[in-house]
């Protein structure tokens, strides 16, 4: 089983439409960049150029802070789930 | 205060904290009027006075501003203030209830208090006509128990935070974009800040604002409510509230979730506190740099609507391409002009003449400009921005398109 990540409305329309895509890799790292790879037009909403998280742009790997879990070096496993939360200022 | 009381039911934490024989008392038309509130015993006589005493920060009168103004004054929160500078829109009836289509023109201060008057006379109503600053903010939240962030933009929701942080103040967060929305309560004794949840904001212009990206109407009253719910939770020191965790509103799929949100012990704010007063918040947020390269920008040629139209009515071999979104074409369009949206512009440029002369138009003219800088390096020499868009086109030379 992949691992799923879940986009917000905003960045779907970056990924043919899909709130949620599945991806590869063994840290959210290479998890990331396997979604960036395959949708360049959202890969950088996702990290910076260098492949680094972003400090507007927040990650929980199953409900849990990635940046309290070694950021993108986190390991994940089949089945987890990441949520990507980008900072939004409406209002 | 040590002499600390709470409503029955209540769950502990440090709550605004007022001693019991502080409290006002209610008058009959008041125990009358909230008679709903009082028989809940979460609330009682005890946090209707709480309530009655309590003094609430709104910054922003807008979409979030408007529920929160509205609910919170209708529950009896003693004395609000609210800070705002700006005038009703008719763009913003569809979705800020405080104001309505007889107050366009009028400052949203003016018609916030009108209404905040009508709901409910028992409250005092505070306003403050001006931009929240690093000059004024500290001064303007030091007089309350609690603020509430209804802002639109960056710079003022890192200010607002960092005052809240400063002051000691709960800062209770929500919010909007599209159909999205979220939701904390920040800068508790012992919470997370914003800070913790985004260290840094985006690069101007990474992130559309409501303006440019739009927002569903009712979106600000469901997180502006649920602010309220919070603002009256911490008041009357009941319930859980959201420390610690962010609510994020899906209203497509109607999904509402919690994630757990962490005080960073690096965070400079609330963490290390090597943030001691607060910043220049425009600079923090790059805006200024931002208004230096759109300055930069305005060296990218530029005709007017009015020269534009000229031309074509001269019959001149002018190429108007349209780069906004097929769903704002619908709305309105430059007659001649063919759409190509900006996101699709490198599969066309092949396809185009770069002897003839080209204006690019979309809205307002930011999007455009961006287009004629693709196009110029992509070898393009004659091609023109339409400046200030299809908008400045409705102003100056056909009213019959319309805006948006």
């Amino acid at each position: 089983m992949p691992i799923t990540i879940t986009l917000p409305t905003v960045l779907a329309k970056l990924a043919d439409d899909q709130r949620t895509v599945e991806a590869q890799g063994a840290t959210l790292g290479e998890t990331i960049a396997d979604v960036a790879t395959r949708f360049p037009q959202l890969a950088p909403r996702l990290r910076d150029a260098d492949g680094n998280p972003y400090a507007f742009v927040t990650f929980y790997l199953n409900d849990e802070d990635i940046r309290f879990t070694g950021g993108f070096a986190a390991p994940v496993r089949d089945g987890d789930e990441v949520t990507v939360v980008p900072a939004i200022a409406g209002g | 205060m040590s002499e600390t009381q709470t409503a029955p039911g209540a769950t502990t934490f440090d709550a605004i904290a007022r001693r019991l024989s502080a409290l006002p008392e209610l008058s009959n038309e008041e125990v009358l009027r909230y008679s709903r509130h009082l028989i809940l015993p979460e609330v009682g006589l005890e946090g209707q006075r709480r309530l009655k005493a309590a003094r609430v920060l709104l910054v922003g009168a807008g979409g979030l501003g408007s529920p929160l103004a509205l609910y919170l004054a209708a529950a009896g929160v003693g004395h609000m203030g609210l800070v705002d500078f700006d005038v009703v829109d008719v763009t913003n009836l569809q979705r800020q209830v405080l104001h309505g289509t007889k107050d366009v023109g009028r400052l949203k201060l003016d018609s916030a208090r009108d209404r905040v008057a009508d709901i409910n006379p028992h409250v005092t109503l505070e306003t403050y006509e001006t931009q929240l600053t690093s000059q004024n903010a500290l001064e303007i939240v030091r007089d309350y128990d609690l603020v509430i962030d209804g802002t639109d933009n960056f710079p003022t929701r890192y200010l607002v935070n960092d005052a809240c942080v400063l002051t000691g103040k709960p800062n209770v967060y929500g919010s909007i974009f599209r159909f999205e929305g979220q939701a904390s309560v920040f800068a508790t004794d012992d919470g997370p800040c914003y800070r913790c949840l985004f260290r840094e904001p985006p690069p101007p212009g990474l992130v559309p604002s409501c303006a440019e990206g739009g927002v569903l109407g009712v979106l600000p009253g469901l997180v502006g409510t649920i602010q309220a719910t919070e603002a009256i939770k911490l008041i009357l020191g009941v319930g859980q509230p959201l420390i610690g965790r962010l609510l994020l509103i899906d209203t497509l799929r109607m999904q509402f979730r919690t994630l757990k949100l962490q005080r960073d012990p690096t965070c400079p704010a609330c963490g290390t506190r090597e943030l001691k007063e607060l910043i220049d918040y425009e600079e923090f947020c790059g805006v200024r740099k931002a208004a230096a390269e759109a300055r930069a920008a305005q060296a990218i040629p530029e005709v007017t609507p009015r020269e534009l139209a000229e031309r074509l009515a001269r019959g001149d071999d002018v190429d108007v391409l349209d780069v906004r979104e097929p769903h704002e074409w619908e709305i309105a369009r430059i007659p001649g002009a063919r759409l190509v949206p900006l996101g699709t512009l490198a599969e066309v440029l092949p396809t185009l003449d770069p002897t003839r002369e080209i204006v690019v138009h979309c809205k307002g003219g930011s999007r455009s400009a961006k287009a004629v800088r693709q196009m110029q390096a992509a070898g393009f020499q004659r091609v023109w921005n339409l400046a200030g868009g299809i908008l400045r086109w409705s102003d100056e030379v056909d009213g019959r398109v319309a805006k948006y």
